[in-house]
């Protein structure tokens, strides 16, 4: 591993957050790098003086007093008895204000789930070029990864191979996303790197097919015989819009 | 109509955590009287959504209330716009040498303090998240709404500037 993936590791390393193929490359580098060293001796340094510092605030005693009184107050009913009309205009206009938010977060929360989706979907591609972990399943035969997944999941993700058309197939992983274990299918391109995440449609899934792209990834979404597609890489996007075309076929 | 029951559920399992919540408005809003503000309104939140919560972390559940909650206090204040996200995937600038690990830790409590108080707020958020509650990275981008290779973005340049900061009072207190 080189100086710079290590460094990119090392708080990953030092925080207990990287997975043992990780945290064995970045010793082994620490072992021969005196620079990498010291920069793991000074995220351990930062740490044990944060630890001892004693920077945490106390809350005050009246705190949790004052908490629980506030919410009496807003909610009568809940406590303490005997509230006057001011209260009970106080209460009309909560409920107003509630009512009026309740519309608004609804609405937002289907975005908010997109988003979540989109930056999971980031986040693992991410995190599978990080870690060196980017197949369980090492081979460019359809025939091995496919049934690899067998067991693992309960439906059986495509493989399919387009060495042919300049893109390989490397392997497979299983990943998790939208709240479900999904299979990764992962492609080459040259020196990128493209991973094609499969998973059965649910129905208040997003369906529309499209392409964004996120954090300098592009991404591409499509749905096909009832499967959701999501394909992503650095590669540009008339190169990945080739891979999904050729996908689809 | 909330009733009591509903009350003593809400207290057993939110109030134990209002220590943490005011330790991230604390640092958050860097004032006694702010971070109880902030605290106390992310608690009536927290209150009008629990009968919604599912409930598998409390903890940070009301952590990441306590954010958002900080960051409309934050707008109404300063009629700022809400922070952008960076959102990027960045790498740390390597061209900076790593600090001498000597002076690091010559550093004192009072230094480091005013090192944290010194940083941008995301990367303030974060240390506090990681350092003082001991929080996943998971968790941590749970409760900021951001993707896990943000949060270990920030971590590390957060770390790298209270680095910086740290050494070079170090170095001038020991002149």
């Amino acid at each position: 591993m080189t100086c710079k993936d290590t460094r990119n590791l090392l708080n990953a390393y030092v925080d207990g957050e990287l997975d043992s193929a990780g945290s064995l490359s970045v010793e082994n580098h620490v072992q021969q790098c005196a620079s990498c060293l010291s920069g793991m001796e000074n995220l351990r340094a930062l740490a044990s003086l944060i630890e001892n510092g004693a920077l945490r605030f106390n809350a005050s005693r009246h705190l949790k007093r004052n908490v629980q009184a506030a919410i009496r107050a807003a909610n009568p009913g809940a406590g303490s008895p005997l509230f006057g009309w001011r209260w009970a205009s106080a209460l009309a206009s909560v409920v107003v204000i509630v009512a009026l938010t309740w519309g608004v977060t609804t609405q937002w929360r289907r975005s908010s789930e997109e988003t979540l989706l989109f930056n999971n979907i980031v986040s693992s591609h991410v995190r599978s070029m990080m870690a060196n972990h980017i197949t369980d399943v090492s081979s460019s035969d359809s025939h091995t990864v496919k049934p690899w997944f067998g067991g693992k999941l309960d439906y059986s993700p495509p493989a399919k191979d387009l060495t042919g058309q300049g893109f390989r197939l490397i392997g497979g992983r299983l990943d998790y996303l939208d709240n479900r274990p999904v299979a990764a299918l992962v492609y080459q391109r040259s020196q990128h790197f493209i991973n094609l995440f499969v998973w059965p449609v649910r129905t208040t899934e997003i369906t529309q097919d499209g392409q964004l792209s996120r954090q300098g990834y592009n991404i591409i979404h499509w749905t096909q015989s009832g499967m959701t597609y999501w394909l992503i890489s650095d590669l540009n996007p008339a190169e990945l819009s080739e891979c999904a075309r050729l996908l689809k076929e | 109509m909330p009733d009591q029951n509903e009350l003593a559920a809400f207290n057993e399992a939110v109030l134990p955590h209002l220590g943490t919540a005011y330790n991230l408005a604390r640092w958050l809003t860097r004032n006694d009287q702010d971070a109880e503000d902030v605290v106390q309104e992310a608690s009536l939140r927290a209150f009008k959504y629990w009968k919604g919560f599912s409930g598998r972390d409390c903890r940070s559940w009301l952590l990441a209330i306590v954010r958002n909650t900080y960051y409309s206090w934050l707008r109404q204040r300063s009629d700022q716009p809400e922070l952008t996200e960076d959102g990027e995937v960045d790498n740390v600038d390597d061209s900076t040498p790593s600090p001498e690990t000597l002076l690091l830790q010559n550093a004192d409590r009072e230094m480091l303090r005013s090192a944290l108080e010194d940083l941008r707020v995301e990367f303030r958020e974060v240390i506090v998240l990681r350092e003082m509650e001991g929080l996943s990275y998971k968790e941590i981008a749970d409760i900021s709404d951001v993707p896990i290779g943000t949060v270990m973005s920030r971590l590390a340049r957060a770390r790298k500037q209270l680095q910086i900061y740290l050494t070079n009072s170090s170095a001038r207190n020991s002149l």
